[in-house]
């Protein structure tokens, strides 16, 4: 138990200010957190569905939770069922095998909901496309707010692209 | 320590010819030991003979050459990999299935069903396994008069006719799962038979990320491949890109220049490395031991910062190409790399036994969700989950290719099977992972990064067997006379893992079950294709 206590103390706090690119983010960050306090109560849940990733899109989602990026120091958690959602993360094509899935998370959300579509797959289609097996990109099954390109995007990436979201929608709301 | 007593493939045609089968010989696709051609009604015949010399069944697939449908499937000996292949019409595609004697063989026979309209006779399963509600019954994707568009209608309806096996008594009821899990994870669907919190029964149910990349694919030239390939599975972009390129390099008759296949070492190292980082804290996690989680997803984060850097890719996505390799390592980088080694295996050097000797956690691990050896061996298990059952398979070692085919790659191997079993092997695979890469360092030579190569002028084929940190990865080409792609099929190793996960839940209870998911880890995605 020691040896656990010992590890943790010596490791300390990796945590790091968010301004690792050259867009103001810690700025962002902080408007944003006043956004998530103001229409979330401080606090924006996501509920993921992967409609037909790789599985590259999920790693880096699992990074931002990390303790070097801790996106939940935001504000901004990872929920498991979509009632408790504000907002819907989708990665990959939608298959058509999830097409109805996904339509029923979405319809599960409560409103006013948004939706970001991550990754090229999800915005665009990326190598996958539409075919017999694939319905393309999210646009096609469910309305999207945002899209944040990238194959996958890296967890900065995905956090701007949120915050970015919620700055947008401040802007429009007034 | 090797405990299995596997066969020998050398002689295989002979073993056939003591039983009367006749099989012609053949050696058109480079790495594969012995390829034989069977009478397709000698088909079930030829596995009874696989199973008696104790080989491990390894892959099937089809390909549409009209009027006929050209089966192979592949298997592993202690000398190499045999494979036999064989031939049916597309108007009676009729075959004797190799399921009583390879349970693996179910669900990869049922795929081609679904995908080709090959029927398996005499397998009392007869469920369908990809298909779901996209395209019908008789429509089959991979035949080549099935449009890539398919028939689609707008609204795809979800699958909920698939009849599940049913567990009948007092007090039994079913819990459906998925296929939206509850936390960051792809699709799927798991139906529990319970008792109580007891698991009876539990049935996987797949094939919801089913994209067509086997159709798509197809028309697609050796860029478009192995793009495509690197999102087979994304976690495995490193094996499945460099089985792949592998492949092509096979059909095409070329060799990457030394230092290429060098580098491509070190990135299949460093992805079994990352991946095994994020296992080894999602297990503990899955049991509330977010302490383990914290620490190896620091570690994992730093692996990838160094990818980034370095390479250019946090995943090490497009690092290969065929003929060689898109990214170089500079000498400043190699030092870094050293550096970071060292202190990668310190960082786990301190933490590891903090886990296998933590009570609580090993509580929880320890004895429990066991995959017997004799059930790993039953399956023909891969990977981690093999080797933490004594199934030591490692084509690194035991079926070389370039560059580990100069290296000594030790396997470690438990005989417990339990969780604690699957935990510690890959902690032990990156201490070997770790030595492979200072050695691969050291070793690396200079010189060119891609070899040039002309297309083709006649139709050709390729098979490539990499050991991806899954395990056995497959990947088999053919290529038109002007090096575009006719059919390409991927075969991740979680085919040959996936339903360990189903055996190994005697005594276990529905609560334990993420943790013995994660221990088993499948991709979804390199299943579904």
């Amino acid at each position: 138990m020691f040896g656990i206590y010992n590890k943790i103390r010596r490791t300390g706090c990796v945590t790091e200010p968010f301004s690792v690119s050259d867009d103001p983010i810690a700025e962002l960050g902080a408007a944003c957190q006043k956004e998530i306090a103001a229409r979330f109560s401080g606090s924006l849940a996501i509920r993921m569905v992967d409609a037909g990733s790789c599985n590259g899109c999920e790693l880096e989602m699992h990074a931002v939770n990390n303790s070097f990026y801790d996106i939940e120091r935001f504000g901004i958690h990872f929920v498991a069922s979509p009632r408790h959602a504000d907002l819907l993360l989708v990665t990959g094509v939608v298959s058509r095998h999830m097409q109805e899935a996904l339509k029923r998370t979405y319809a599960a959300i409560p409103a006013p909901k948004l939706v970001v579509a991550m990754g090229d797959c999800a915005g665009h289609g990326g190598e996958f496309g539409i075919s017999y097996a694939s319905c393309g990109p999210v646009s096609n099954v469910i309305p999207v707010d945002a899209i944040i390109p990238g194959c996958p995007p890296t967890p900065i990436a995905l956090m701007q692209g949120i915050l970015q979201l919620l700055r947008q929608k401040r802007e429009k709301n007034g | 320590m090797k405990q299995q007593l596997r066969g020998n493939v050398a002689d295989f045609a002979d073993k056939l010819a003591a039983v009367g089968i006749r099989a012609q010989e053949s050696n058109s696709l480079a790495g594969i030991a012995i390829q034989l051609q069977l009478k397709s009604k000698d088909w079930d015949f030829a596995a009874q003979i696989a199973a008696q010399y104790n080989l491990r069944w390894s892959a099937i697939w089809g390909d549409h050459q009209p009027p006929n449908i050209v089966i192979k499937v592949l298997f592993f000996g202690a000398d190499g990999h045999l494979l036999l292949q064989t031939e049916v019409t597309e108007e009676s595609p009729e075959l004797t299935t190799q399921t009583p004697y390879f349970i693996a063989a179910n669900r990869p026979e049922r795929y081609l069903r679904d995908m080709f309209g090959v029927q398996f006779l005499e397998n009392s399963d007869q469920r369908r396994w990809i298909r779901h509600q996209a395209w019908a019954e008789t429509d089959f994707p991979l035949r080549q008069d099935f449009p890539v568009a398919g028939r689609p209608l707008e609204n795809t309806a979800p699958d909920n006719g698939y009849p599940f096996a049913p567990v009948a008594g007092e007090g039994v009821y079913e819990i459906p799962v998925g296929p939206v899990h509850a936390g960051i994870i792809e699709p799927g669907h798991f139906r529990f038979q319970a008792m109580g919190e007891d698991i009876l029964r539990l049935e996987e149910r797949l094939g919801y990320v089913h994209k067509g990349i086997e159709k798509i694919v197809v028309g697609r030239d050796l860029e478009g491949l192995i793009r495509l390939s690197g999102r087979v599975s994304g976690d495995s972009t490193v094996a499945h890109s460099w089985a792949a390129c592998q492949a092509a390099e096979h059909a095409l008759g070329i060799e990457p220049p030394p230092r290429a296949l060098i580098l491509r070492a070190i990135f299949s190292e460093r992805e079994r490395i990352a991946n095994h980082l994020g296992d080894i804290g999602a297990i503990c996690n899955d049991v509330g031991f977010a302490f383990a989680q914290y620490q190896t997803s620091r570690l994992r984060e730093l692996w990838q910062r160094q990818n980034q850097a370095v390479f250019g890719h946090r995943l090490l996505m497009d690092m290969l190409v065929v003929g060689g390799i898109s990214a170089d390592l500079s000498e400043d980088a190699a030092v870094s790399m050293q550096n970071e080694i060292s202190q990668l295996r310190i960082e786990l050097e301190e933490l590891l036994p903090l886990l296998l000797e933590s009570p609580s956690l090993q509580d929880r691990l320890l004895d429990y969700a066991i995959l017997t050896p004799e059930d790993a061996q039953r399956l023909g298990a891969v990977g981690y989950v093999g080797r933490a059952s004594n199934l030591q398979d490692d084509l690194r070692r035991d079926a070389p290719y370039a560059p580990y085919d100069q290296l000594k790659v030790k396997v470690p191997a438990f005989s417990e099977g339990d969780l604690t079993s699957r935990l510690r092997v890959r902690g032990e695979e990156i201490f070997v992972s770790l030595s492979l890469l200072s050695q691969l360092l050291q070793r690396l030579p200079a010189g060119d990064l891609t070899v040039n190569y002309s297309l083709p002028d006649h139709e050709t084929e390729g098979i490539g067997l990499v050991e991806g940190w899954r395990g056995e990865t497959l990947a088999y080409l053919r290529l038109d006379n002007q090096g575009n792609v006719l059919r390409y099929f991927p075969r991740d190793p979680s085919w040959l893992t996936w339903q360990s996960l189903e055996m190994m839940l005697d005594g276990v209870i529905v609560p334990d079950f993420p943790v013995c998911n994660k221990s088993v880890n499948g991709s979804y995605a390199g299943h579904d294709l």
